[in-house]
């Protein structure tokens, strides 16, 4: 446990002192700051005003680049130290290589998952501080949601750092897979739909199995409880399960996907030369 | 002790290790050398518990590096031939070692003086930014800190001046008592009076083994 922590507290101090990190702090919190400008929180569409509209556009851009940030820095974590030989020193020390692996994980889960959460409390601290009512139930369910895609995707990253045998490799991989699951896996599943080739249920259920389409329901449900935006898709869902399941399925979904990938990738890591 | 028994290490169709035995005993200094593509530094990451063989047996004080990586790093320092860019900073790459190993800071500052590397000075600057010649240093100087049993090193004085080269030497005689040590070198004058044994490797094999 010791040198579990010693190294979640290095890579969290190494990836704080990186460029990427300031830019990715930087894209959240300009992007509170540039709602703000904008007045987004004065604007009213389709009922939604105030803070609740800017949580609901923070939470729209987020689901595009979230995936891809943590994608694209995370996927070198483990891929990048073997190509650069770092891995190769750090190990001839005597960590197990569980409390190498488990550490950078949780090192990195704080770096991803922290900028991202900061940048919603300083919208919510500045909306009260400007006398706008707090919708506590969005927050509370926009962490649960920004928590659990951030898992997701840190082990889908960790699987394909484990498995690839170069850092480009990775970048290639975690580009496919994020544009993948953003939009082909839907334009897929409309043109079949379009076709009634598939029985439409189906359909629902396989887009429901990806991560980034839970996270787009989940977030609008709160808004919209009986999901009338999305048609008559709404009816397969809620009378699959009540609202409130859903929303707890939409948490803890992508928290156990993202928790079965990332026991994967330490498969993959322990059983594979290391260098 | 170090045993190897029938290893073979094979990378798809290439066979970088063929069914070699060895044994490195207590007070062995060996000379590994061999051309590039010999199998010594796959022979290495074997020891060290990095591959998985195809077929044989590492044991090191009769323990399988892999099955139990954290008690056989405990005996084993490490100099690899070009120092990795690690991005930590002096102080934090220190912390790890003191935390994960036991290693003193107090030695590693005094192996560091010895090999004339100011370490007080630098504690704040990454590593990566370190000259060649800086890291090799404090490479060298953590490998002597950590007092282990076995000491590896693949080509230590590359990025050495002639000086620091000295300084190196000096200290390997006044700690290599009751040591294993090897030197994956490809010029034996540099270090023909540390080493009393002296492997040739080609094509993974081991073509010759003699005592100097």
């Amino acid at each position: 446990m010791k040198n579990l922590i010693l190294i979640a507290y290095l890579d969290l101090k190494e990836s704080l002192r990186a460029k990427w990190f300031l830019i990715y702090s930087m894209v959240f919190g300009g992007l509170i700051a540039l709602f703000f400008i904008a007045g987004i929180t004065e604007s009213q569409v389709m009922g939604f005003s105030g803070l609740s509209r800017l949580l609901l556009m923070y939470i729209q851009v987020t689901i595009v680049i979230l995936p891809i940030f943590i994608l694209i820095t995370t996927v070198r974590s483990i891929s990048g130290d073997r190509d650069n030989h770092t891995l190769e020193y750090m190990l001839s020390f005597p960590i197990s290589l569980s409390q190498y692996y488990w550490g950078k994980i949780s090192g990195r889960f704080i770096t991803v998952f922290l900028p991202v959460f900061l940048a919603m409390v300083v919208a919510v601290l500045y909306g009260a501080i400007k006398g706008a009512d707090i919708p506590w139930s969005i927050f509370v369910l926009y962490v649960g949601l920004l928590f659990a895609i951030t898992m997701s995707f840190l082990g889908i990253a960790f699987l394909i750092s484990s498995v690839v045998r170069s850092s480009e490799m990775g970048l290639g991989v975690a580009f496919f897979i994020w544009i993948f699951l953003l939009a082909f896996i839907d334009i897929t599943l409309i043109s079949l739909m379009m076709q009634n080739r598939i029985n439409e249920g189906i359909i629902i259920t396989i887009a429901m199995a990806n991560p980034m389409e839970i996270f787009r329901v989940a977030a609008i449900s709160l808004f919209d409880p009986e999901l009338t935006v999305m048609g008559p898709v709404a009816f397969y869902i809620l009378d699959s399960m009540s609202q409130l399941t859903f929303v707890l399925f939409s948490i803890l979904y992508p928290t156990l996907l993202g928790l079965l990938f990332a026991i994967l990738g330490y498969n993959i890591f322990r059983k594979k030369d290391l260098v | 002790m170090i045993e190897i028994k029938n290893l073979t290490k094979k990378f798809g169709k290439a066979v970088s290790l063929n069914n070699v035995s060895v044994n490195f005993n207590k007070n062995d200094h060996i000379a590994l050398m061999g051309a590039n593509g010999a199998g010594k530094t796959t022979l290495i990451r074997l020891i060290l518990g990095y591959y998985h063989a195809n077929s044989g047996q590492v044991l090191i004080n009769g323990l399988d590096p892999i099955e139990n990586r954290m008690d056989v790093l405990k005996d084993i320092s490490f100099v690899p031939q070009l120092p990795p860019p690690i991005s930590l900073n002096i102080d934090d790459l220190l912390g790890y070692i003191e935390k994960s190993s036991g290693v003193k800071k107090e030695d590693i500052f005094y192996y560091a003086k010895e090999m004339e590397l100011d370490l007080q000075g630098n504690l704040n600057k990454s590593f990566f930014k370190l000259s060649g010649g800086m890291k090799q240093k404090l490479l060298i100087a953590i490998s002597l800190a950590k007092r282990s049993g076995i000491m590896i090193y693949d080509e230590p004085t590359a990025n050495l001046d002639p000086k620091a080269r000295d300084n190196f030497y000096r200290l390997l005689k006044q700690n290599g008592d009751e040591k294993i040590m090897l030197f994956v070198t490809h010029r034996l004058d540099e270090v023909k009076d540390l080493v009393n044994r002296q492997i040739y490797m080609d094509l993974g094999e081991i073509v010759s083994d003699e005592k100097i």
